[in-house]
């Protein structure tokens, strides 16, 4: 319990976790041109204030026996009897251990900003579009239901397409976003139709209502299997789960923090997070289709991890495989090593982007690795800060990583013992140890040590300032001990690390929502978290521990074998040969399989004739139309036209003038001008009148 | 009193009594007269005595109708006799002071020279 805080209450600290970067977003939007240095101070003094309240909610979660600390919800658009909007603020253990992560990544990365964009053209714009960001991550987290969380997971979608696109005036960068936009949008409808089944079966979008629901109604069977697979597809979209991972790599267009921040610690998370929440409505079938595409994306990506020289797309691809990883992590009910493993992979990635990135700035935004090398005694700092988290990430022993990912293993590695077949999930989880320790290694052989193969570039690296190192310190010092000594709870047992067993409370907990209407025990019974064979669960740790330990030091050795050149530049064995000596493979993984030149022709391609169809037949068929109507009307109008010039014009309106000027010149004539005529005339008149009166009438 | 004993006792003798019929005649040739010098003189102011001669035809047909029917109608025979006098003479002024305008422009008062109003 942090001391100034603990006169507030948590619905104060959650509402200043999420106002504090809103209205700074405000402020900043409105005038960030008029604040000095465009308002970067007050964009990250915000983010502090909700890292301190986030820091005070996770110490007070873990604190209380009380799982959930707050479920305020308030009727919002209640519809009719049956169906209702409501929205609302859930608090429980896994949104606490969300805030911290978002709020302490997004801090460090606007942190590290300051320095990496310090000249850019629009560096207030930037700061705007990151608060946006962290605003909405916060709101996803902290919503209690399916509709808030949607609006806030478009509109993390929303930030990131800004961010992605921050440097528009390259055609790479605007592809990118657009790519990511669609690609993710592809996957937001199937969340959609999974939110119109549960919303039209259950008539609420709440957590509690839905569990309660999808526990006790059995003619929900078929649509919870649809409404589940709905609400995977949306996450596969946002956690770039294969086949709709193709976004991820391009985005790392995005300037690098905003990679570290969106694309590798928070937003593409919060596919997992949303797995996680909404475990309860997935059935057996669902979770199996959820553990085969975790476990395939986890290798597939990793596979193309290998070939590339981008030292940012290297990173994605990471993260796409360590996002699978979570994702058949959850496929196979280990929901606590799953959330685990999201909270050390958010760390240490983020601290491998903003690494990166501060090797990118030393390099004057060079990013192939092959240009890089023998940069350790330049930037000694990165360096370090890189290596740590880089062990973190292949699960050396001791590190982070290696708790989260053993869990991982062994929650799959007990799917496989307890006789469920399935073994491509453990055999994809033990592959993927080694490519990724592989791939990591061979990118810090080239980055790092050997010999140095642009001189300019080398000569010029230098460590950047303390803005851009703190940031590193930190996310590296958490990549090494954050869950990793596991002194930090009371409930430490050697078999699990100390962050762990606080997570064992937020599975069961997850559990608790879902039964929270029932006394009946928990559906899943494939979930590792739940079973109680415990000598089986720590047979699979040890299987584990060893096999994942063993094939990272596989990895390390290969990669050493390969990439690490001597005092004479000269590496054991040659990657070149091997290429050569498998050309179709090199040629398959540095193509990155084709995809994107199969969605291309599948959907661009195809898409593009079909417009161009459209377009033929817009202009034949409907303009046609449109101008044979215009051309009748034109028609119809000169009839009209000449109606009007020779009926009316003509024969009435001049005929009546003719007539009465001829009628004029007719009468014109009496009109003698002589005196006498007109007395003869009124004497004919009278003479006429007298005859007329006496004797006719 | 009598109209007949009034002209007996003056001293004038009569063959045949006046009768209504001697009015008319002596009404109606006083009308052609004023006619034909409208119809034939060329002078205005010939015109204008034959207008006033028209006028005085019909003046002594009302007061002869008066006179003969008895005097149906109270004064009316004498008071349209006395309007149409006043009305004459009016007339007369007006035509007067056309007639000099009609001189300034013309320096005649021919009215056949005066045809600007042909159609």
């Amino acid at each position: 319990m942090l001391p100034l805080l603990e006169s507030m209450t948590v619905l104060q600290l959650a509402i200043t976790i999420f106002a504090s970067p809103l209205i700074a977003f405000a402020i900043l939007s409105l005038s960030h041109h008029k604040v000095p240095r465009h308002g970067d101070w007050l964009a990250i003094t915000a983010l502090f204030v909700s890292f301190i309240c986030s820091a005070e909610i996770f110490l007070r979660s873990f604190a209380s026996d009380n799982p959930v600390m707050l479920n305020l919800s308030y009727s919002w658009l209640p519809l009719s009897a049956k169906h209702s909007l409501s929205g609302g603020i859930l608090i429980d253990h896994l949104t606490a251990i969300m805030l911290v992560v978002v709020t302490l990544v997004s801090f460090l990365a606007h942190l590290f900003s300051v320095g990496y964009l310090h000249d850019d053209i629009r560096y207030g714009r930037y700061y705007c579009s990151l608060l946006l960001f962290t605003t909405s991550m916060l709101g996803l987290v902290l919503a209690n239901n399916l509709l808030y969380l949607f609006i806030s997971w478009e509109l993390v979608g929303l930030s990131s397409y800004l961010l992605i696109g921050h440097w528009y005036e390259k055609k790479s960068a605007s592809n990118a976003a657009i790519k990511a936009f669609i690609t993710t949008r592809v996957g937001d409808v199937g969340m959609f139709l999974g939110l119109l089944v549960l919303y039209d079966q259950i008539g609420s979008l709440q957590y509690a209502d839905v569990f309660a629901a999808v526990h006790f109604s059995a003619d929900l069977a078929t649509w919870q299997t649809v409404a589940g697979l709905g609400l995977f597809f949306g996450a596969m979209g946002k956690s770039a789960q294969f086949p709709l991972h193709v976004w991820l790599p391009d985005a790392m267009e995005a300037p690098t923090p905003v990679s570290a921040l969106i694309h590798a610690a928070t937003m593409v998370a919060a596919g997992v997070y949303l797995c996680a929440r909404m475990l309860p409505i997935f059935d057996a079938q669902t979770l199996l289709v959820i553990a085969y595409i975790g476990a395939f994306t986890a290798v597939f990506a990793a596979t193309i991890a290998i070939v590339q020289v981008d030292i940012k797309k290297v990173l994605a691809y990471s993260t796409v495989s360590q996002l699978g990883y979570m994702i058949m992590a959850l496929g196979v009910g280990g929901y606590t090593s799953s959330i685990f493993h999201l909270t050390t992979h958010a760390f240490f990635k983020a601290g491998l982007f903003l690494s990166a990135g501060a090797v990118i700035y030393a390099a004057h935004h060079e990013q192939s690795i092959l240009k890089f090398g023998g940069l350790y005694k330049k930037i000694p700092i990165t360096a370090t800060c890189y290596l740590l988290c880089t062990l973190a990430l292949i699960g050396f022993p001791g590190f982070s990583g290696f708790w989260s990912k053993d869990a991982i293993i062994a929650d799959v590695l007990h799917y496989n013992l307890v006789g469920s077949g399935h073994y491509f999930l453990g055999f994809a989880a033990l592959v993927t140890v080694f490519l990724t320790a592989f791939y990591m290694c061979r990118q810090y052989f080239l980055t790092f040590f050997g010999q140095p193969k642009d001189e300019h570039l080398h000569s010029h690296a230098k460590d950047p300032n303390w803005t851009m190192t703190l940031p590193l310190i930190i996310l590296s010092v958490l990549a090494v001990f954050f869950a990793g000594g596991g002194h930090w709870f009371p409930e430490y047992a050697p078999k699990k690390s100390g962050f762990e067993q606080v997570l064992q409370m937020t599975a069961s907990e997850a559990n608790t929502l879902e039964l929270s209407h029932t006394p009946t025990a928990g559906k899943h019974q494939n979930s590792a978290a739940h079973s109680s064979e415990h000598g089986q669960i720590i047979d699979a740790h040890k299987l584990a521990m060893m096999l994942s330990t063993g094939l990272a030091f596989l990895g390390i050795l290969v990669a050493y074998l390969f990439y690490y050149q001597n005092s004479k530049g000269q590496t054991r064995f040659s990657a070149q040969k091997v290429a050569e000596r498998f050309p179709f493979l090199y040629r398959l993984l540095v193509n990155k399989y084709y995809l994107d030149e199969l969605y291309h022709f599948l959907f661009v391609r195809s898409l593009h004739a079909c417009a161009q169809e459209c377009q033929e037949f817009d202009r034949k068929v409907i303009d046609g139309f449109v101008n044979l109507w215009a051309k009748l009307t034109m028609m119809a109008t000169a009839l009209v036209e000449a109606c009007d010039r020779i009926v009316v014009d003509y024969y009435l309106v001049l005929g009546l003038a003719r007539s009465v000027t001829r009628a004029g010149n007719r009468a014109s004539a009496l009109q003698t001008g002589k005196i006498k005529a007109y007395f003869v005339f009124s004497m004919c008149s009278v003479l006429a009148l007298i005859i007329v009166l006496f004797f006719i009438v | 009193m009598n109209f007949e004993r009034m002209i007996t006792e003056l001293g004038f003798t009569t063959t045949a009594p006046v009768g209504l019929h001697s009015y008319l005649v002596v009404a109606a040739i006083l009308f052609s007269m004023g006619l034909a010098s409208c119809l034939l003189r060329k002078n205005a102011i010939g015109i204008l005595i034959g207008i006033e001669l028209m006028l005085n035809a019909a003046v002594l047909n009302f007061m002869a109708f008066w006179r003969f029917s008895g005097g149906v109608g109270g004064g009316a025979g004498p008071m349209a006799a006395i309007v149409l006098m006043v009305m004459a003479a009016g007339e007369a002024a007006i035509a007067l002071a056309i007639f000099l305008n009609l001189f300034y422009n013309f320096t005649s008062v021919d009215v056949e020279q005066a045809s600007n109003l042909e159609g």
